[in-house]
């Protein structure tokens, strides 16, 4: 498929919310201190290389899949978050959403 | 929508990237190093209130002033962070000028550096293998299919930005906008024009 350059329509700035999220996440621990942005811009364009190699990557939802791993692998590595952490929190909201009635505000256990 | 809808008894589960995002929110919160409050004020700052709109007023202002043109070519991050345009990220903004004989466009060959500052986040084409590519193989032939159609004498100059250089592309003031505002220059300034991959026209 191949990504028509001609598409005037307005987007969204972010198609989906966890879009903002993850993107807004990476420039808050910026501003923190918690990485440089030339270390960041190295780490994710390393990422989508990877990526691209086994399909052309649209810019959509395959680009910010590729942030957001390249975000848990930095707060791996710094110690802030580490891989195992982020499963069981995963799993935690997973649940919150799964026994929380629709409509009610979802909170964890 | 009804909370005893059959179809959705408990709450809609979110895409998994939604909630591994959302586990490390919680868990960056609970060590605290992140703000919360924080992330909000951004997704706002950059739905909402940074976006082309300013790169336009830079580049009418530079159409409309001349020592501010000057200045903007020779020191971009000073002339815009005079408006009120920072980057967060220490980066340099410079500014390249359209001629009759240049036409300049700008890509970031290695992941999306972008100049946020003046024109938010980059659209989902800036950001794609396609167009990453391209710019740089076959840059008229790209800008072909964005409708731009350079003249045999003007030539392609393609800018690959990075974490610390960012670029604004000053396209050519249209013919026929000389007696018009700042404000209304700033009107013919498109977001794809300060890119490259499109001019600004007279209205």
């Amino acid at each position: 498929m191949t990504v028509s350059m001609t598409d005037r329509a307005p987007d969204p700035v972010f198609s989906e919310p966890w879009h903002g999220q993850v993107f807004a996440l990476t420039v808050h621990l910026h501003d923190k201190g918690l990485f440089s942005w030339p270390r960041w811009t190295d780490r994710f364009g390393a990422v989508l290389a990877r990526h691209g190699l086994s399909k052309e990557l649209d810019g959509g939802e395959d680009y910010f899949a590729a942030w957001l791993e390249t975000l848990e692998a930095m707060l791996a590595e710094e110690g802030a978050a580490s891989g195992a952490e982020v499963d069981r929190m995963r799993a935690a909201w997973e649940k919150a959403y799964l026994s929380t009635p629709h409509g009610h505000p979802v909170h964890l256990a | 929508m009804p909370h005893d809808d059959p179809d959705h008894p408990h709450s809609l589960l979110p895409p998994d990237p939604a909630l591994r995002v959302k586990a490390l929110e919680t868990i960056l919160t609970q060590k605290g190093l992140i703000d919360p409050a924080a992330l909000d004020v951004i997704i706002d700052t950059y739905q909402h209130r940074i976006g082309p709109k300013n790169g336009a007023q830079v580049v009418a202002r530079a159409w409309s002033d001349p020592a501010f043109r000057a200045a903007l070519l020779d020191d971009a991050t000073a002339a815009v962070s005079e408006m009120g345009f920072f980057g967060r990220q220490g980066e340099h903004i410079v500014a390249v000028e359209n001629t009759p004989e240049v036409h300049n466009m700008v890509v970031c060959t290695l992941c999306s550096c972008y100049p946020w500052p003046l024109l938010g986040v980059p659209p989902a084409w800036y950001k794609s293998d396609a167009y990453r590519a391209r710019a740089v193989r076959e840059p008229r032939k790209l800008l072909s299919e964005f409708g731009v159609t350079l003249s045999e004498g003007t030539s392609v100059r393609v800018w690959d930005s990075t974490a610390e250089v960012r670029y604004l592309v000053v396209p050519m003031r249209p013919e026929g906008t000389e007696g018009l505002s700042p404000e209304a220059l700033a009107e013919l300034v498109s977001r794809d024009a300060m890119i490259g991959t499109g001019v600004a026209v007279a209205p």
